[in-house]
């Protein structure tokens, strides 16, 4: 199993990490031809606007919507969920419209309000962290948007205590508002390697749809 | 039954990693914000004036008037950040009230404290500072700093300060490496920091906190330059709106930190550029005026 992670700009190396943790071979992916022979993506956090242009400059959405089209798992973690995202409450940046989520930027507002607090997520239930006690997972929110609108084939794996999604699945896709790849509990990166594992045998959403013949909105 | 943990360390410093590989641009106002993100800057520096001119005008450096920082918040959805002078708490104070993402304890500004910097952990707010070796970083993170930069010679459009300060980092940490553990004592005193934090740092092999370069950076090789030796980003103050064509330097600059190992991107990107800043070389500077060695 080969996992690219979207080097553009952002805290891909974090994501690397982990993966190496769980002895995953990884790829940078910074142009077009390193998606190649991948099964699955990570889109990192970091700046989702300087994250928007580097992937219109060096031609990279349209074969990253190929690729989550064609059933190969991705996941994007904060501004790596913008990206991944149909519609945000801004004009920038321009997202890929790969989930049928709404995303609002900023949505806790500045730096300040960045926070952290453990979730709970069911479905990680059965999965061991390494070296640490299965129980919630600590989420760290930075600059976090979150899910204002899921969309009815969409699953959400985490919400807070508000009720507001900040993790959700559709299917062979998965965004996360939080970081995981700052903590020391790799249950969310393996829960993704499960799923780019079997992308077809993955229950998917709700109902059990099928990812490969899931609408799949915008290209 | 859940806690919310806010200005916890870990949020400071994962503020910063989400900045990696990524160029933060000085502006002055916010129509140059503006450009910055467009641009693709992940972050802004709000001035009142860029480096080179406070070089150029003397006097006492301090920090912007809010109204003009607030001005350039309201005007871009990326991070803003803002610099106090060193050792000046309160106007660190006020940076955190105004909802500033980042301050920058800077020694472009006239320092305050000869002696003290700011307690950085008293406050929500991440800060970044300067340093020009291993022992000035990690006196920096000691007292609360999230992200280091080097301090290279701000204004001058010369790299070569920055080159200098990287470098004195990188080397310190390999020889951290290699060294006896029981050596390890004398050297944490000798540089002024815990043992511990010396210890975390030679087990990690790089600084515990990201590090971006900054100081003298002026063209996409200089930016590529800088990652090569191993910064995890870098800033650009005067090198782009002291250019020809701000827009277009700022939007090869964010290509080179991205692609700064691939020499065909380089040359692309490098092209068509128009006027570099002016500059002056960091050499020429009298002792008493240059920035770098205002803390230590």
């Amino acid at each position: 199993m080969k996992i690219g992670v979207l080097a553009v700009q952002g805290d891909f190396a974090e994501h690397i990490a982990v993966l190496r943790r769980l002895n995953v071979e990884c790829q940078e992916v910074r142009l077009p031809e390193q998606l190649e022979g991948i099964d699955g993506l990570i889109v990192p956090g970091g700046e989702s606007t300087t994250l928007s242009r580097l992937m219109s400059i060096y031609h990279l959405r349209e074969p990253v919507a190929a690729m989550a089209k064609a059933g190969k798992a991705v996941w994007g973690t904060c501004a790596g969920m913008i990206m991944l995202a149909h519609e945000i409450t801004e004009a920038d940046p321009v997202p890929l419209q790969l989930m049928d989520i709404g995303v609002q930027r900023n949505a806790f507002g500045r730096q300040i309000d960045s926070f952290e607090q453990d979730l709970e997520i069911h479905e990680l239930d059965g999965l061991e962290p390494a070296g640490l006690e299965p129980g919630l997972f600590h989420a760290i929110f930075i600059r976090a948007p979150v899910v204002i609108r899921v969309g009815d084939s969409v699953k959400t794996l985490a919400m807070l205590p508000n009720g507001k999604a900040v993790a959700v699945q559709q299917g062979n896709l998965m965004a996360t508002s939080f970081h995981p790849e700052l903590t020391n509990d790799n249950r969310l990166h393996q829960y993704f390697l499960n799923l780019a594992a079997s992308p077809a045998a993955d229950p998917g959403p709700g109902q059990g749809t099928d990812p490969a013949t899931e609408p799949v909105t915008g290209q | 039954m859940v806690d919310v943990l806010t200005g916890t360390f870990t949020v400071k410093s994962g503020h910063a990693q989400m900045l990696k590989g990524g160029v933060i641009m000085d502006v002055v106002n916010a129509e140059q914000a503006m450009i910055a993100a467009e641009a693709g800057a992940v972050a802004v520096m709000a001035l009142e004036r860029v480096p080179a001119d406070i070089r150029a005008d003397g006097g006492v450096a301090r920090m912007t008037d809010p109204a003009i920082i607030q001005g350039i918040m309201d005007a871009v959805s990326i991070p803003v950040m803002a610099k106090c002078r060193i050792g000046h708490f309160v106007e660190a104070q006020v940076l955190e009230a105004i909802g500033i993402d980042y301050i920058d304890e800077s020694e472009v500004l006239t320092p305050a404290d000869e002696v003290h910097h700011v307690w950085k952990h008293d406050f929500q707010v991440p800060f970044v500072c300067g340093c020009r070796d291993l022992g000035e970083a990690l006196r920096r993170i000691s007292e609360g700093a999230a992200m280091i930069r080097t301090k290279g010679e701000a204004g001058t459009g010369d790299v070569v300060e920055a080159v200098r300060h990287m470098r004195a980092v990188q080397d310190a940490i390999r020889k951290l490496q290699n060294m006896p553990e029981d050596e390890l004592v004398v050297e944490a005193r000798n540089l002024g920091v815990s043992l511990e934090l010396l210890q975390e740092t030679r087990e990690q092999g790089r600084l515990p906190v990201v590090n971006f370069a900054a100081g003298g950076v002026a063209t996409p090789a200089d930016a590529a330059l800088m990652m090569q030796l191993g910064a995890d980003g870098v800033f650009v103050g005067s090198g782009i709106f002291k250019s020809g064509d701000p827009a277009q330097r700022g939007y090869a600059i964010v290509q080179a930190v991205t692609h700064y190992k691939d020499p065909k991107i380089l040359a692309d990107v490098s092209k068509d550029l128009g006027e570099p800043m002016v500059g002056i070389s960091a050499r020429s500077i009298p002792q008493e005026e240059l920035l770098a060695p205002r803390s230590i």
